[in-house]
């Protein structure tokens, strides 16, 4: 198996501050907008380098919705910025008209998403938005899982035309995938090859898969791990070769378990090969106040649930 | 005779009379087409037919047979009140956007002219979808700062509804409007007094709106949406006031249902259609001037 050196931690915020300060120097054409949370989003290397193309919004996200969907009339590729719950569910129906039905080339940049919110607790944790997103036609989708991917996500998600949703995390994580990648919208990731199940995770539970996928070799069980990072358009063609392969799924995801990447797994393979799967993420219930870690252990969402989905998986080929 | 036709639809207009008889026409469009598909809302379509015509033949520096997404170099206009697409859709489409044949496909299967504004099929003039109120002014702000950042002396025309100031993105949009000191937008609210369940008094009244506006930074005027040497008065003096530092706002006085006299000054008009004696009764009231579609 594939064995990654750690060296250091970071949170995906920042590796979005990053990729959005190299497109600053690199397209004039990308503007920013935030609403009154710049430095949670790592947006401050932008502003200051190009306080022209930096709009403070203030507490408004419904209005940063509106004006980053009129920015794009006169070709400028505007990247919003706030708090993953703010980013969706409290301005849905000005990203469903304004945005995904008028086709605007719009980045909604969402960060804090998930349980690893932590402390601030379930108000802001939100579990829901890959869901609500990816019902929306137009929008592409996309949860990187460490730093170095999260900043050529975002650097990728500039060149494509039409609106996307990019969903990262406020704690830090291990970085462990290469800082020279070329990010491909809609490819997953073969992390490791297998041959008795495959883990198929995105954003902060990808690392948890492969922790996972270690564990399970020491107990004879040998793991396929597929990254999709982008769960829209999903990469169909490696979710059912792998299955094919194997024989049996599990699915890792900081999200709801309904209407997130189980989901659209689950369907994918209904339709096509259908196959035993098991999901991990959270069951149907809210978030609450905590430390990351324990919030994760409690919800289910670590590498331990994954190892005991994969025997569950594993029993009902 | 065809030539002639065009040549007068592209040509900007600056006699009131031939206003007027573009108006006439474009009300028959919208009593038409709304009979047509039993569908769509005649009565504030009716009120804002005047400023339309003032705007798009008048006013707006625009070219229909260039037109693109991006309107460089030209004035844009965004509907926020969407539900008055059939005056928007005459008004495209008989200054040459569109054929205006099309017309006749209002809010049918495999139209590009849906109920409510939309993109996805191309339709000319239109930049993006609304129906769902409160955000256009949003989208039209951020058209307008693009146009700033892009060194385009473009103006930004926006009309609202007045029941749509009931929606709190409006206020969002209007406070960061005059933060960032947007002064090449002129905005219009189509004060006709009336929403679907009554009048504004009786359901959500709104104070003083001017007041409001100004409150929130604004340059407030008034205008008359139903005579055009009062339309084109203030909009050119608005005009004048651009570059300024400071956003504007028309407070457009109208009659919803204008020009057929048993539709005007009710919302009982708002989104019902005429049947075939009220749409002869309705036309009897307007002279076809440009020959209907």
């Amino acid at each position: 198996m594939k064995k990654f050196n750690i060296t250091e931690k970071k949170d995906t915020r920042s590796g979005f501050g990053a990729g959005l300060a190299a497109l600053g120097k690199s397209n004039p054409n990308v503007v920013a907008l935030c609403a009154d949370l710049t430095g949670s989003l790592k947006m401050n290397a932008f502003r200051d380098a190009h306080p022209d193309r930096f709009f403070q919004v203030g507490i408004a996200e419904a209005n940063m919705m509106g004006l980053a969907a009129g920015m794009t009339i006169g070709g400028k590729i505007p990247f919003t910025g706030t708090f993953a719950n703010f980013s969706t569910g409290r301005d849905y129906d000005q990203i469903r008209q304004s945005i995904a039905y008028s086709g605007k080339n719009v980045k909604i940049c969402a960060s804090h998403a998930g349980l690893t919110l932590g402390e601030d607790g379930a108000t802001h944790q939100i579990l829901e938005d890959i869901g609500m997103m990816q019902m929306l036609p137009h929008m592409t989708v996309i949860n990187p899982c460490d730093y170095n991917q999260t900043m050529a996500a975002t650097i990728a998600i500039a060149e494509h035309e039409g609106p996307v949703y990019l969903r990262f995390g406020r704690p830090s994580v291990p970085v462990f995938t290469a800082a020279d990648q070329k990010f491909e919208i809609g490819k997953a990731w073969l992390i490791d090859e297998g041959t008795d199940v495959t883990i198929i995770a995105t954003g902060h539970l990808v690392w948890e898969a492969i922790e996972a996928a270690h564990a399970l070799e020491a107990k004879g069980i040998s793991a396929e791990v597929i990254n999709i990072h982008t769960i829209k358009p999903l990469d169909e063609e490696a979710i059912i070769k792998s299955a094919r392969k194997t024989g049996c799924v599990v699915t890792a995801e900081e999200h709801q378990i309904i209407g997130g990447l189980g989901s659209v797994v689950s369907q994918c393979l209904a339709q096509n090969c259908p196959t035993p799967i098991e999901f991990v993420g959270v069951n149907d219930s809210f978030g609450e106040s905590g430390k990351p870690a324990d919030l994760m252990q409690k919800y289910g969402l670590n590498a331990e649930n994954i190892i005991l989905a994969a025997e569950r998986a594993i029993a009902k080929k | 005779m065809e030539a002639l036709f065009l040549l007068r639809q592209i040509m900007i207009m600056k006699n009131t009379q031939e206003l007027q008889e573009v108006a006439s026409q474009v009300r028959r469009d919208i009593v038409r087409m709304v009979h047509k598909v039993q569908s769509g809302h005649p009565g504030g379509s009716l009120g804002c037919t005047d400023f339309l015509v003032s705007l798009y033949f008048d006013q707006m520096n625009i070219d229909p047979s260039k037109w693109d997404m991006d309107g460089k170099g030209e004035d844009l206009f965004f509907l926020s009140n969407g539900h008055i697409s059939p005056v928007w859709y005459s008004v495209l489409s008989r200054r040459g956007y569109f054929p205006v044949a099309e017309l006749g496909t209002f809010r049918h299967i495999n139209s590009r002219l849906q109920g409510h504004p939309a993109t996805e099929e191309g339709l000319e003039g239109i930049r993006v979808a609304s129906g769902s109120l409160g955000q256009g002014l949003s989208v039209a702000l951020g058209a307008a700062q693009t146009k700033k950042l892009n060194g385009d002396k473009g103006i930004v025309y926006t009309l609202h509804g007045d029941g749509e100031m009931q929606e709190g993105q409006i206020w969002e949009a209007a406070m960061y409007a005059a933060h960032h000191k947007i002064d090449n937008i002129i905005s219009t609210i189509d004060y006709n007094g009336q929403q679907i369940d009554g009048s504004l008094e009786d359901v959500m009244s709104l104070g003083n709106l001017g007041d409001k506006w100004r409150a929130f930074g604004w340059e407030v005027m008034e205008m008359n949406g139903h005579d055009f040497e009062n339309l084109r008065e203030t909009l050119n003096k608005a005009k004048a006031q651009l570059g300024n530092g400071k956003p504007i706002m028309i407070l457009m006085h109208t009659d919803m249902g204008h020009g057929v006299d048993f539709m005007s000054g009710t919302h009982e008009w708002h989104g019902i259609a005429p049947n075939d004696e009220q749409l002869a009764k309705a036309l009897a009231q307007l002279p076809e001037t440009l020959g209907d579609y």
